[in-house]
């Protein structure tokens, strides 16, 4: 167990060595850096010593081997650098950003399970319903119910989540005053737009996969024999069907969570919501490279904590994985 | 049982609907493209024309979806952007879908340790984050839709190639290519011939299910102002232009966005009739 950790952490090596590279490589292709960006906001001509000054004193006039090696040492001994723009150190600066990120997370994540496993569930049972009920107009009835849930479903697939969010913002802020329209600090009730946007989009998909799972449950013989033996079908749903469409929901989620904790540039960048999405979106138009850099690792580390993770979820979920059986 | 009559008709009723959808969405979406292959002759004003003494109506029959801040019309702007969002989108899915093909093919035929670096390769694209490559695609060829296609591609066809490499895979042990190869048709043929028509399957329905997340992720990067830039007509930008103007002409910003919402849901449920109609084990029941 402890080897195969271990090797999965030794195979994210690689990737994360390969992604800085390229990271660095292409911001310097960009061309332009956080001194000239600096120089060319302040309106006023700034002579070339200026100039290279500032750059020499920033280490951006070293060859790009140097620099992303040198770069590469700091990090291996946990030191970032500090940014090229506020002159703080890029560690703190990434830490102070993280719990905005991680409330936006948390709270648009349970919005999402709230909102899709009851709907998701509901629309599931209400197929098999609508297969099986005896009476012709409850099985009509079924299926409508299952048609509407899919029909909510479909049109929040369909809309971009920033269209999402400028119609939040009109309406709960603009016109009923609800909300602030930007949050000052890190608040819950500046949280619950930005949530509620990212919620929607989540929800829409996450419906569609646990309905799909559920229903693929419901459609095995251990629930037909279960439901002929005479268990109630709210004891089946809850005992065993809805622990085994766990393992489909809590990868999703896993994943949901990764890019989540990625920050959402559009929607933190929309609601000014001073999350770590924000910092990278900021960075990149200042050419901030330490702050790029930092974004870029912590990507990766996401990218492969998500790996591992729904890893050893399902060896934790699946009891076939964990006892050497061949699932089917 | 008498149920299982009525169960059996049920589901040849269900794959005629399903003939009826896909038709019908085809032909919705075909009417989109054609929508924005001909956009030009279809805009009733110039939609970079100004006209600031016009500027900010609301909806009326003469500029149905109203002007914008400058007394540009509406809804030509929309039927203008249609090119940039439809067109744009199309030719970022065929791309990321070929490419991811490709590599995928590649990796899954040749085995070992090519195989091993190319998938790593992917990984690395997968984990790279969008807006570091967009903005940086942007300054090397500078900004514009075209750069933002090339951005999105970048860190999307890695998902292609795992479908192609595990398709590969799993039809390169199958007894017709043993045949195919103990017969002695030349490699490239059989990959041509034999594993591509087999492996297109799952690649086409990814990539008409792909459509409607990539309009709105390109829309998205115009949004952010890293692709398309005003006073280019496309859906992304305009809304990104108006979302000011939000309170007191919402119309500025729900025409493109009710645009987008239209054609990505008109690619949706496209992408949903092919799944059902080439792969019924995907369907959703």
């Amino acid at each position: 167990m402890k080897g195969y950790i271990g090797r999965r952490l030794l195979a994210v090596l690689p990737v994360l060595f390969g992604i800085t590279f390229l990271s660095f490589l292409m911001m310097r292709l960009a061309g332009s850096d956080a001194v000239t960006e600096m120089y060319s906001n302040a309106g006023a001509a700034v002579s070339q010593e200026v100039i290279d000054a500032a750059r020499a004193n920033l280490g951006l006039d070293k060859p790009f081997l140097t620099q992303y090696f040198s770069w590469l040492a700091g990090l291996l001994t946990g030191d970032m650098g500090v940014s090229h723009v506020s002159g703080r150190d890029v560690f703190d600066t990434f830490l102070s950003k993280l719990p905005a990120t991680l409330l936006l997370t948390l709270l648009s994540i349970a919005l999402t399970v709230v909102v899709s496993l009851p709907l998701g569930l509901v629309s599931a049972v209400a197929v098999s319903r609508s297969r099986t009920d005896r009476r012709p107009r409850w099985r009509r009835l079924y299926a409508a119910v299952d048609y509407a849930v899919r029909f909510v479903s479909f049109i929040g697939n369909s809309l971009p989540n920033f269209f999402v969010a400028l119609l939040l913002m009109n309406l709960f802020a603009l016109r009923l005053g609800w909300f602030p329209v930007i949050a000052r600090g890190v608040t819950i009730g500046g949280a619950v737009m930005p949530a509620l946007t990212l919620a929607i989009a989540m929800s829409a998909k996450y419906l569609r996969q646990v309905r799909a799972a559920i229903l693929d449950e419901l459609t095995k013989d251990y629930v037909t024999g279960a439901l002929a033996r005479g268990v109630r079908e709210r004891v089946i749903l809850t005992g065993s069907v809805l622990r085994s469409s766990m393992l489909t929901l809590v990868t999703l989620l896993a994943l949901s969570i990764g890019s989540l904790l990625g920050g959402t540039a559009i929607i933190e960048s929309i609601f000014l919501w001073d999350g770590v999405g924000k910092l990278a979106v900021d960075a990149i138009t200042m050419r901030d490279y330490p702050v790029i850099q930092a974004y870029v690792v912590w990507m990766a580390v996401i990218y492969a904590a998500v790996n591992l993770v729904t890893d050893l979820l399902y060896l934790v979920l699946d009891p076939r994985i964990r006892l050497g059986v061949e699932p089917e | 049982m008498t149920t299982a009559a009525p169960a059996a008709c049920r589901q040849e009723n269900r794959a005629d609907g399903g003939r009826a959808r896909l038709w019908a969405f085809g032909a919705l979406a075909v009417l989109l493209v054609l929508g924005a292959a001909f956009s030009e002759s279809l805009c009733p004003f110039d939609p970079y024309a100004q006209n600031l003494s016009a500027a900010l109506q609301p909806p009326s029959p003469e500029h149905f979806f109203g002007t914008d801040r400058y007394g540009r019309d509406l809804l030509s702007r929309v039927i203008a952007g249609s090119r940039a969002s439809i067109f744009g989108t199309i030719l970022l899915v065929t791309l990321i879908a070929a490419l991811g093909t490709v590599v995928g093919v590649f990796a899954g035929w040749t085995g070992g340790r090519l195989d091993a670096v190319l998938m790593r390769l992917s990984d690395m694209f997968l984990a790279f984050p969008g807006l570091v490559f967009a903005l940086a695609v942007a300054g090397v060829l500078g900004g514009g839709l075209h750069n933002a296609i090339l951005a999105l591609a970048a860190i999307s066809w890695p998902k292609y190639a795992r479908i192609a490499r595990s398709q590969t895979l799993a039809v390169r042990e199958s007894a017709f290519m043993k045949a195919a190869r103990l017969s002695g048709s030349p490699e490239g043929k059989i990959i041509r011939k034999h594993l591509l028509p087999n492996i297109a399957g799952p690649i086409l329905v990814t990539a008409m299910l792909d459509i409607g997340t990539m309009m709105m992720e390109l829309a998205g990067l115009s949004f952010l102002g890293l692709g398309a830039k005003p006073p280019a007509a496309e859906w992304g930008s305009m809304m990104s232009e108006s979302r000011g103007l939000m309170t007191t002409v919402p119309w500025s910003v729900y025409a493109p966005g009710l645009a987008i919402f239209v054609s990505v849901m008109v690619f949706n449920l496209l992408g949903d009739a092919v799944r059902d109609a080439l792969d019924p084990k995907m369907r959703e029941r």
